[in-house]
């Protein structure tokens, strides 16, 4: 797994000269594209709300890939819904922002411009000047509707049942193009053709005529792709765009995703489960506990040096070539706790090996930032929170490992 | 589809067989036949038949032979000239009695219809898209009133409230002014004043059934992904609404398109009795009460057939609109 990972390391290293230039010339650096401040979407059920995302902070830079990981049900699909304002009710954003920029430097964002409550909402201590709090606009709204599928594209989980059997490929296509672009019939009809040849479908010009019905898992994927890309987003949301289809397929959806990522400047926030999905295409990497950011760093800090106990577990856990096959992977004790019976303090302290009692269980983890922009969400990388508590304790031996690494 | 169409024609040919041989069992079903009936009849009223009488009828209808020769004639009689048999009831032949209630029984019918369609549809689209509100609680109740409540009782209690408050001639289609008048401006006029109360009447179940099938079927699909999907493309809710989860919604209803042609004839006969209206449907109840074996075997055999006819509609309305069962089902 970490050796996939392996290539893709010369890029980064090439990207990280590219941010060390940026910041001799503007010491602000160019702006995320995407600032997500401390969301909390709850979905208010009769047994109380549930808080399927609560607090997650993270960033998306400009032409990179974010891979969001975490186990099911820790809130990455939520997040990556709560972008678009997609969560469904019972579902609520209840707190946080999601900053918007999809304009780089002077140039003014289209949906920022069009929006007459941009003003009222902007961010007042930032450089933010011209983004958007996607989390405040209405999200049945004409200002998030015209970012959706036009600035914000999302594909699917299950592309077979996210197309309508109602309608061919084309006028679901076409319908995308005109509702953001002022275009005619047949030149929509044109680009979607080209489109499809792009996502690497075979006799385009037949499939425009087809049924979702009538095409494969994979296939409808491509047309996913392929609708979602028409209007050239800033942002591609792709939550777990894989998980329906065959192993083989899954390899050519991910290297298409990833091929179109590199030929444009758009970014892409990945949602995924599998790790080794992570090592091959992201840059940076997101991972999630419990609907909290855990810990984000790039690809290579966190497979070669991961912080937080959770990812290091998470990690352990993937089977290795060579090792044996009758030794059994790693397992992370216990169970993801249910969303309704959280534990107080840091939600991982049952779970973790180098849970300090009193601290752990008692308050919630600080957000520690460390070098290249770094987050990890753990009491153990912040000193004065771990000397205090650590008196009298053993688990200092555990701590200064963590802190010294 | 003209493949599709050209299987479903042939799948009604041994459907209609079938049912006409129901319906002919229907017909021979009370002891005797339609002679010793009419002979009973007529020497009740203290005539008799004549014996060259007996005969023809005899020969006409078969009788004393096989019951396969008799439902052959029959048959053959009403495929070859229209010609469904003597109502020994009403003494006329069956085809002039029901031609003459079919033109009025089809306008109340289509009145109906368009009248359940236009109560139900948006309300049961409101019921679904705004679930558990006040408005879906209201309409909830009064369409669970509108199924449960017997149509004879909401039409005794519109013919009471028309009668003390509007002082209107309940019952019936027409005034007694216009009753047996030539077509004029006035006599339409007339028919419309009387229409609403059965309209209303045969309509308040049936809209109530559609709002609760369209509310739950919308339901169904609000949340499928191809909604969500179709969201995060830019689909602005209004658009997203009509085309893409009503759409699926629809389906059911389009295949009981072909139900309204049955239900036409035969509809709501007791509503129909208690309101006094001049279709066919209380021809059907009074044919089968006084035993009048051909009117009510046949009125059978027509309602059957529409049916059959009915869902043929239903079926070629369906494989039009929606792509999978066109392309699925070749």
């Amino acid at each position: 797994m970490i050796d996939t990972a392996a290539p893709r390391h010369e890029k980064n290293e090439v990207f990280g000269k590219d941010m060390g230039m940026d910041e001799s010339v503007a010491s602000d650096e160019r702006r995320p594209l995407l600032r997500i401040e401390s969301l909390k979407t709850h979905f208010f059920v009769d047994d109380g709300p549930v808080r399927a995302v609560d607090g997650v902070t993270l960033t998306v830079p400009r032409g990179k890939t974010v891979c969001i990981v975490g186990e099911s049900g820790c809130g990455k699909s939520i997040t990556g819904r709560s972008v678009m304002g997609l969560v469904e009710h019972p579902g609520r954003v209840v707190d946080g922002h999601i900053w918007w920029s999809p304009a780089d430097g002077d140039q003014r964002s289209s949906a920022g411009g069009r929006n007459p409550l941009r003003r009222s909402r902007r961010h007042a201590a930032d450089s933010d000047q011209d983004a958007v709090d996607l989390a405040a606009l209405d999200p049945r709204g004409e200002a998030l509707r015209r970012i959706r599928g036009n600035e914000i594209s999302m594909v699917f989980q299950e592309p077979m049942a996210s197309l309508s059997p109602m309608y061919t490929i084309a006028e679901q296509l076409i319908e995308t193009i005109r509702l953001h672009r002022r275009m005619s019939k047949r030149d929509a009809y044109r680009l979607g053709v080209e489109l499809l040849t792009r996502v690497g479908i075979p006799r385009a010009e037949q499939r425009m005529n087809a049924y979702s019905f009538q095409l494969s898992g994979g296939m409808c994927q491509r047309v996913m792709i392929a609708i979602a890309i028409a209007c050239g987003p800033k942002l591609l949301i792709a939550d777990e765009p894989t998980t329906a289809l065959d192993v083989t397929t899954q390899a050519r959806i991910i290297d298409l995703l990833a091929e179109i990522q590199a030929e444009t400047d758009m970014s892409m926030m990945f949602i995924t489960h599998d790790l080794g999905v992570v090592a091959q295409i992201a840059d940076e990497v997101v991972v999630m506990y419990l609907g909290t950011v855990v810990e984000q760093g790039s690809v290579e800090e966190i497979f070669h040096d991961p912080k937080h106990p959770y990812t290091r577990a998470l990690l352990a856990s993937i089977p290795k070539m060579g090792v044996g096959a009758r030794k059994r992977p790693e397992t992370i004790r216990g169970q993801v706790p249910h969303p309704l019976n959280r534990p107080a303090g840091c939600p991982f302290h049952p779970r973790c090996d180098q849970a300090i009692a009193g601290v752990c269980d008692t308050s919630e983890p600080p957000t520690v930032e460390l070098p290249n922009g770094r987050r990890v969400r753990c009491v153990l990388y912040d000193r004065e929170l771990v000397t205090t508590a650590a008196k009298g304790d053993q688990a200092v031996e555990a701590t200064s490992g963590g802190t010294d690494e | 589809m003209l493949t599709y169409i050209g299987r479903r024609l042939l799948y009604m040919v041994p459907t209609v067989i079938l049912i006409s041989m129901v319906a002919f069992v229907i017909i021979q079903l009370p002891p005797g036949d339609y002679l010793t009936a009419l002979a009973a009849q007529l020497s009740q009223q203290g005539q008799s038949l004549d014996h060259a009488q007996l005969v023809t009828l005899e020969h006409r209808y078969g009788l004393g032979q096989p019951i396969y020769v008799q439902y052959g004639k029959w048959i053959w009689a009403i495929l070859s000239h229209g010609d469904f048999g003597q109502s020994f009831e009403w003494n006329r032949p069956v085809s002039a009695l029901v031609s003459q209630r079919l033109p009025m029984t089809i306008v109340l019918g289509f009145t109906t219809v368009i009248f359940t369609w236009i109560v139900a549809f948006p309300v049961g689209i409101y019921s679904a898209i705004r679930q558990y509100s006040p408005g879906d609680y209201v309409a909830t109740t009064l369409t669970f009133l509108g199924v449960a409540v017997p149509n004879f009782l909401i039409a005794l209690v519109l013919m009471y409230l028309g009668y003390r408050f509007f002082g209107l001639t309940v019952g019936g289609l027409f005034s007694p002014d216009f009753e047996n008048a030539g077509w004029n401006l006035g006599k339409l006029l007339d028919l419309f004043s009387h229409l609403w109360v059965p309209v209303v009447v045969l309509g308040a179940a049936g809209a109530a059934g559609l709002v609760r099938t369209l509310r739950a079927n919308l339901l169904d699909e609000l949340h499928m992904p191809y909604v969500v999907a179709a969201r995060a493309r830019g689909v602005p809710e209004r658009r997203l609404l009509f085309r893409y989860p009503l759409r699926v919604a629809l389906n059911p209803f389009i295949s009981t398109i072909g139900w309204v042609l049955p239900t036409l004839v035969s509809g709501e006969i007791v509503v129909a009795q208690v309101l006094s209206l001049p279709t066919t449907g209380p021809l059907l109840l009074e044919s089968l009460e006084s035993q009048d074996m051909y009117l009510a075997g046949s009125l059978i055999l027509i309602v059957s057939v529409l049916t059959v006819v009915g869902t043929l509609i239903s079926d070629i309305c369906l494989a039009w609109l929606d792509p999978r069962v066109r392309l699925r089902y070749k």
